[in-house]
C-alpha cells in the first residue's frame, strides 16, 4: 500500500537492481571487452563453438605458441609423456622461485651463508621457496633428460626437424650449467666442494685449460669473485642466452611441421 | 586420359540415354513433346510450356551434340541438361560458351599434403597441459615440505670433505676420472659426447621413425643411455671416503642432492 505515494523505487532497490546487473554491465564494457580479446572464456557469452576455440588460442599470448589445431596423436599423453612442456613448465617455477631467492641473498663469500641460513629460519616460507627451487632444478635436469630420450626413440629428431634436435642439445648444456652455476650460491661446504671438483676438471681443457679455470674462477682459486661472477651467469647470463634457444627451440616446433609422429 | 569421377560418369551416361531416347521419339515429337517433358521429369513440371518446347526441339535436333559434350565431361552435362537452345541460334540470345575441355583440379593443383586427423588445441591440448603443470607443482610443493634442501656447514677452503663429489649429473664424469686421465674424462669424453648428440640426426640417415625398422640406432641410444645411468648410480652410491668403492647398504650412502 506503500507502494500508493512512491512509485519510484527506493534506493535499496535501485541498488539491488544495479547490482544485479553489475557482471552484464562490467563484461559489456569497454575496458573488459578490450582486455579480453574474442574467445576468452572471460568474456560475456563464450559459447563453445569452432570459432571460439580458434579465438581462444590465437588471442592469447601465452597460448598462441600452439597452432589453433593440432594431431589428434599429440594430444595423447602417452606420446609425450608431457617431458617438453614439464621443462619449460619447471623454467617457469625456477625463475618464480629464484627471483623470490634474490630477495634475500647477496653474493658475497662473507655473507651468503648467512643469508640463506636466516632465509631458511626467519623468512616467511623461505624455506619452502629454497626446497621447491632447488629440487624442482634437479627435476628440471631429469625432465630434459627424459624429454631427449623421448625424442630419440620416437626419431622425432629425423628430417625436417634435425636442427631443433641440435638446439635441443644446446638447451641441454644449458640446463646442466645453469643448475652447476646454482650449486656455488648457497656457499657451504657441498657447494665449495662440487664446485671445485667440477672446475678442475674443466681446467684440463687441452692447450687453455688455466685460462678457462681462470675465468670461470675469477682468479686462480674459488673465491668471492667467484661466487658473484657465477651469480650473474645463474640469475641472468645463462637463463636469457636459455630463453632465446626456447624461444626458436618452440618456433622450431611449429615451422618444421608440428610434433612428430604418430609411429 | 584423365580419369572422370564415378557420379559425373553416371549422369553423363543418364543424360546420354535421354538423349537418345529422345531423338527416337523425335518424328513423333509435334503436340506429344509438352507431355513427354512432363513424364520426362515431374518434378520440373513448373517449368513454362515454351521453355520446355524449345529444349525439346534442341535436344531433338542437336541429339548428337549432345552426346559428344556429354562424353567429354562433366560440365558439358550441365548445359545439354538445362535449357539448353538449338546449336543454330548463337550469339546473345543462344550459346555464349561452349566447352573447350575439361581439365581436372589434380593436374592444376598437386597437393601433396593429406588432410589429418586435428583437434582443436583448446580445450584438448590445453587441459592434459594444465593437468600435467598442476600435477608437477603440487607434487613439487608437498615434496618440498616434507624434505629439505642440503645446507652444510660454511664452506671451508681448508677442510677438504672426503670424498668431495660433483653434482649428481657430472658423477659419470668423476667416475670417469677414476679409470682415465683428467683430459680425457673431464674433456675429452663429455665433449664427444655432445658432439655426437649434436650429430646424430645427421649420421642417422634412415628416414623411418618405426622401432622395428632402426634396431641400430635404439640399441646404441639404449647403451649410450645405460652407460652414463650405471656411471652417475655407481659414483652416487658407490663410492665412499677416497672416492673408493663401497657398498651403500654397508658403510652408508656418501651423496647430498
Amino acid at each position: 500500500m506503500a507502494k500508493s505515494i512512491q512509485d519510484s523505487p527506493t534506493f535499496a532497490e535501485r541498488l539491488q537492481a544495479s547490482m544485479s546487473q553489475l557482471p552484464d554491465n562490467v563484461q559489456g564494457s569497454q575496458a573488459w571487452n578490450s582486455i579480453f580479446r574474442p574467445g576468452s572464456v572471460f568474456r560475456k557469452g563464450y559459447t563453445d563453438s569452432p570459432r571460439n576455440r580458434s579465438y581462444v588460442i590465437m588471442n592469447s599470448v601465452l597460448y598462441h605458441l600452439h597452432p589453433v589445431k593440432v594431431k589428434r596423436h599429440a594430444v595423447k599423453v602417452s606420446y609425450t609423456l608431457c617431458l617438453g612442456g614439464l621443462s619449460f613448465f619447471l623454467f617457469i617455477l625456477l625463475t618464480i622461485t629464484g627471483i623470490f631467492l634474490m630477495f634475500f641473498y647477496t653474493p658475497s663469500a662473507a655473507v651468503a651463508w648467512n643469508d640463506i641460513e636466516s632465509l631458511q629460519t626467519q623468512i616467511a616460507f623461505g624455506l619452502l621457496v629454497r626446497n621447491m627451487h632447488r629440487w624442482g632444478a634437479h627435476l628440471m635436469v631429469i625432465s630434459v633428460f627424459l624429454h631427449m630420450a623421448r625424442v630419440f626413440y620416437h626419431g622425432a629428431y629425423k628430417a625436417p626437424r634435425e636442427f631443433n634436435w641440435v638446439i635441443g642439445v644446446i638447451l641441454l648444456t644449458l640446463t646442466l650449467l645453469l643448475s652447476f652455476t646454482g650449486y656455488l650460491l648457497p656457499w657451504d661446504q657441498l657447494a665449495l666442494w662440487a664446485v671445485t671438483v667440477g672446475t678442475n676438471m674443466m681446467g684440463f681443457t687441452p692447450v687453455f685449460g688455466d685460462q678457462v679455470k681462470f675465468v670461470l674462477l675469477g682468479g686462480s682459486v674459488i673465491g668471492s669473485s667467484t661466487l658473484l661472477r657465477w651469480y650473474v651467469l645463474h640469475v641472468l647470463f645463462v637463463p636469457f642466452v636459455t630463453v632465446i634457444f626456447m624461444a626458436i627451440h618452440f618456433w622450431r616446433v611449429r615451422k618444421d611441421g608440428g610434433i612428430s609422429g604418430p609411429l | 586420359m584423365t580419369e572422370i569421377p564415378e557420379h559425373l560418369r553416371k549422369r553423363a551416361a543418364e543424360a546420354k540415354k535421354k538423349a537418345e531416347g529422345d531423338s527416337g521419339d523425335a518424328p513423333a515429337a509435334g503436340d506429344a513433346a509438352a507431355s513427354a517433358g512432363a513424364s520426362d521429369s515431374g518434378a520440373e513440371s513448373k517449368i513454362p510450356a515454351h521453355l520446355l518446347q524449345r529444349s525439346k526441339a534442341a535436344k531433338s535436333g542437336g541429339a548428337e551434340t549432345a552426346v559428344a559434350a556429354t562424353g567429354g565431361g562433366g560440365t558439358a552435362v550441365v548445359t545439354a541438361e538445362a535449357a539448353a537452345p538449338a546449336p543454330i541460334r548463337s550469339g546473345p540470345a543462344g550459346h555464349t560458351q561452349r566447352l573447350l575441355t575439361v581439365v581436372k583440379a589434380g593436374s592444376i593443383q598437386d597437393i601433396k599434403a593429406k588432410p589429418m586427423d586435428k583437434v582443436h588445441t583448446w580445450p584438448h591440448l590445453i587441459v592434459i597441459e594444465f593437468g600435467a603443470a598442476l600435477a608437477i607443482t603440487a607434487f613439487l610443493t608437498v615434496f618440498s615440505i616434507f624434505v629439505n634442501a642440503p645446507l652444510l656447514r660454511l664452506a671451508d677452503v681448508n677442510a677438504t670433505p672426503n670424498p668431495s663429489k660433483a653434482p649428481w649429473y657430472f658423477l659419470g664424469l668423476q667416475e670417469l676420472l677414476t679409470m682415465f686421465h683428467p683430459m680425457v674424462a673431464g674433456v675429452t669424453i663429455p665433449g664427444i659426447g655432445i658432439f655426437a648428440l649434436i650429430l646424430a640426426p645427421y649420421i642417422d640417415k634412415n628416414p623411418s621413425n618405426k622401432p622395428e625398422d632402426r634396431k641400430f640406432a635404439v640399441s646404441v641410444f639404449t647403451i649410450f643411455m645405460m652407460f652414463w645411468a650405471v656411471l652417475v648410480i655407481i659414483g652416487s652410491f658407490f663410492r665412499g671416503p677416497g672416492f673408493n668403492f663401497v657398498f651403500p647398504w654397508v658403510e652408508g650412502i656418501f651423496f647430498d642432492l
